[in-house]
């Protein structure tokens, strides 16, 4: 077990130093000026060269990236070019919109598909299989932010129970911050826990056809019992993976839903910083969701473990 | 039943009169679509910077009032020397910033001498070109002399730019802006909201609001239900394309269809072939239909434009008739200048809705002449470096949004790449002379020239589109400068 994590840290660590080289490098050479970009069109050269300098954009590529690769290994994350401050600021600005709305949104589509995905494999082939399947199929292809905008009509519009979109902050009080939460987190839910229902169904009927629940049964142990004991926590390999994913995509993915919800989350933040040219917030940015990932997928291959003891033993 | 029923009525009646009671409110939320990068407007050409800040936290010491024209602000008055070079400002007194600190001649001469310093990242530095000394005769009297006469002077003082700062907050407005404006800076919640509140201290008329926020709202799907749920209650300066009818329709809320400084235009490429040919910029400006390219770039909504000035303008001349909409002169004009067999070129287009469409209608107007575009769509950071700074391009459409900027044309590095030196005496007497009759004729001139040059399509000026609850009163109808003026608006009844 040690060594399986030991592994599992080493390959990590590597990939994030692979990342921060092909982020850094990918986005240098993106062609535009920051600094010519907050200047505008009015601006003479000389100016822009001033502001360059002081930027520190004129400092060679290879300095640049061992500041920048350094300051990461100390959490220091650099500084704004656009806004001047320190970027891990403007991330725990963006953290407390995009974590809870990542949450919120993966603990709904949990909490709906699992429970469908069993329903359906449980009635594979049968009329309910079919409509809730049916379901999921409509589920997947609706574009979000469609469906986004049609809660927002209903819910904010017509009756106006929730708003329209923004985030009053934390400090607004909890329930204002997350009644804002609650549109945007169904909207991200729903094609997930399609998605998720589909693959929970799928992996169950597989683990169903095994000879052990035919044995399980056969020594008459009650359906219900060799499907959630049994059945479901062998199907739960698949279903993790999915859910690991996901849960990446939800941090970071979000930008259509933010921007449709007005969200200062994660996501816009990144993509504002790309149009204004704010190179070092969006390589920070990029490497901390790069570094998410890796903790996320660390925890799925963990959580295999747990399910399945034999993955245990044969570390 | 029933006594849940009497309390539920008595609870709607005691709402319903505490709300009658209730005096007009003083709050409003606007809609903007584009955040700050920063808050001080003296170092950034965003005008997202001047639309939350201008007049309503910083002030100049003359500002632009709604209609374009040039009012006092922190210089009560003002006298000219007879040479027309020497400025001496009478300041208001007992003027304070936001901190508490006093506003006096040191700071005007402070803010002056630092935008127009050697390590000065001020966007629009060429206003204060002019500027030769700043002294400060007492606390309240600031005198500025020129190197020359310049007409625009006492205009150039009401931009954003050249607003006055304070020497103890001039390091920090970028985050907590602190000026001598009716709003103090609240705070800022990134990618969210930029909240003012009044300022009670205020030296000049005392204003209706008690807070305004301006919200950033960066899709217009998103900003139409945040206006029909009543979360937002106006959108200044809004493009809300296929939903505007919808708003129009709705008595809630009045739509009002302004102008801006914003002369959309199609650049073009005065040095590259084939576009150095005049025959060939007149054939492209005889091709071009302004009306279809207005109704599909901008909604059917903007005035069609024969040169690079304003129509609201009092110096404006219409030259619209200059090259009127001729396909068959065009293709002749064309044939006479050697390219009977049409024309390759590109068209290169920033990522804003009235250059993707309006790209699209001059290309197939183009085509009809023989000119083949290949539309090529780029993002704002490369347009500035590909277009705007290395001058790679044929072709572009782009709106010039700097107020009174036919001046532009003159400069030698731009990149129109334009070479008149007949344009160039027009402007350099321009910038010495102050006399507004004399100044109105040499500005007709300049744009006859630029007309007559077809230095670039001349297309449309930006229309100002703005929504706002039909009981809010005093947001400005036009958009003389970039801003967002709120010091005269108010809740009616």
């Amino acid at each position: 077990m040690t060594a399986y994590l030991l592994k599992r840290f080493l390959i990590g660590a590597l990939t994030l130093v692979f990342a921060s080289l092909v982020v850094f490098s990918v986005l240098e050479i993106l062609p535009g000026d920051p600094a010519r970009l907050m200047l505008g069109m009015n601006a003479s050269e000389e100016t822009v060269q001033v502001l360059r300098e002081q930027m520190g954009l004129n400092q060679p590529l290879l300095l640049r990236y061992f500041d920048w690769a350094g300051g990461l290994l100390t959490l220091d994350f650099g500084k704004s070019y656009t806004y001047s401050v320190p970027v891990i600021d403007l991330i725990a600005e963006r953290v407390v919109v995009s974590l809870p709305l990542a949450i919120m949104a993966l603990f709904l589509s949990t909490v709906i598909a699992i429970p469908v995905g069993v329903f359906a494999a449980q009635r594979r082939g049968r009329t309910a299989d079919t409509l809730s399947m049916g379901a999921a199929q409509i589920g997947v292809a609706i574009p979000n932010f469609w469906f986004a905008l049609i809660l927002i009509y209903i819910f904010a519009v017509w009756l106006r129970l929730v708003p329209a979109g923004g985030f009053p902050g934390w400090n607004a009080g909890v329930w204002p911050a997350f009644k804002a939460l609650i549109l945007p987190a169904v909207a991200l839910a729903l094609p997930q826990a399609a998605i998720l229902a589909r693959v929970t169904r799928s992996a169950l009927l597989e683990v169903l056809g095994e000879d052990y629940i035919r044995t399980a049964r056969a020594k008459g142990m009650p359906r219900s019992h060799v499907l959630w004991r049994h059945a479901l926590r062998n199907a739960m390999i698949p279903v993790l993976t999915i859910l690991g994913l996901q849960f990446a995509f939800l941090l970071a993915g979000t930008i259509i839903i933010e921007n449709v919800f007005y969200l200062p989350g994660l996501g816009r933040l990144i993509f504002q910083a790309i149009t204004q040219r704010d190179l070092i917030v969006v390589e920070s940015v990029v490497m901390l969701l790069v570094a998410t990932v890796i903790v996320v997928n660390l925890l799925v291959d963990l959580s295999y473990a747990i399910v399945d003891p034999r993955l245990r033993s044969r570390q | 039943m029933k006594t849940w029923k009497s309390i539920l009525a008595a609870g709607l009646l005691a709402l319903a009169s505490s709300s009658a009671a209730l005096a007009a409110r003083t709050d409003l939320v606007l809609g903007i679509p584009l955040e700050p990068p920063h808050l001080d407007p003296t170092a950034g050409a965003a005008a997202a910077i001047d639309e939350v800040l201008y007049a309503n936290v910083f002030e100049g010491l003359t500002r632009i009032g709604p209609n374009g024209e040039v009012l006092p602000a922190l210089a009560e008055s003002w006298t000219i020397s007879d040479d027309s070079k020497v400025y001496t400002f009478k300041l208001r007194a007992g003027v304070k910033y936001h901190d508490g600190s006093d506003f006096n001649a040191d700071d005007v001469k402070f803010s002056l001498d630092r935008a127009r310093a050697e390590d000065s990242t001020n966007a629009q530095k060429a206003l204060f070109a002019a500027i030769d000394t700043v002294e400060t005769v007492d606390s309240g009297t600031v005198k500025v002399t020129l190197k020359n006469p310049q007409g625009s002077f006492l205009y150039n003082m009401g931009w954003g730019d050249a607003v006055i700062v304070a020497p103890e907050s001039a390091g920090t407005n970028k985050e907590k802006p602190i000026g001598t404006g009716p709003f103090k800076f609240d705070n800022w919640a990134k990618g969210s909201a930029i909240r003012l509140v009044k300022n009670d201290g205020y030296w000049g008329d005392p204003i209706a609001l008690d807070k305004a926020e301006f919200r950033i709202i960066p899709d217009a799907a998103a900003a139409v239900p945040a206006l029909l749920s009543g979360d937002v209650q106006a959108l200044p300066n809004f493009q809300l394309g296929d939903a505007l009818p919808q708003v129009q329709a709705d008595p809630r809320f009045k739509v009002v269809i302004g102008s801006t400084e914003g002369e959309t235009v199609l650049s073009i490429n005065n040095k590259k072939p084939p576009f150095d040919d005049l025959k060939v910029r007149q054939a492209i400006a005889h091709a071009l239909d302004r009306k279809a390219i207005i109704d599909g770039a901008s909604g059917g909504f903007g005035v069609p434009i024969g040169s690079h000035f304003a129509p609201h303008n009092p110096a404006y001349v219409d030259l619209t008739g200059t090259y009127p909409h001729d396909v068959e002169k065009a293709k002749a004009l064309l044939k006479e200048a050697g390219f009977g067999d049409g024309i390759k070129a590109t068209l290169k287009l920033p990522p804003v809705g009235y250059a993707r469409d309006g790209g699209q209608i001059v290309a197939s107007q183009l085509r009809e002449i023989g000119i083949e575009l290949e539309i090529i769509p780029v993002e704002w950071a490369d347009w500035l470096k590909q277009v705007f700074t290395e001058k790679d391009y044929d072709l572009s459409i782009v709106s010039h949004t700097e107020p009174n900027d036919i001046d532009i044309y003159s400069r030698k590095d731009y990149y129109f790449q334009y070479d008149n030196p007949d344009f160039d005496k027009v402007i350099a007497e321009l910038n010495v002379t102050s006399d507004e009759a004399k100044r109105k004729e040499l500005y007709g001139q300049a744009q006859k020239i630029l007309a007559q040059d077809a230095v670039v399509g001349f297309l449309f000026e930006l229309p100002k589109i703005g929504i706002w609850d039909a009981k809010a009163e005093g947001l400005w109808a036009n958009s003389p400068i970039q801003a967002n003026d709120l010091t005269k608006v108010k809740w009616m009844e």
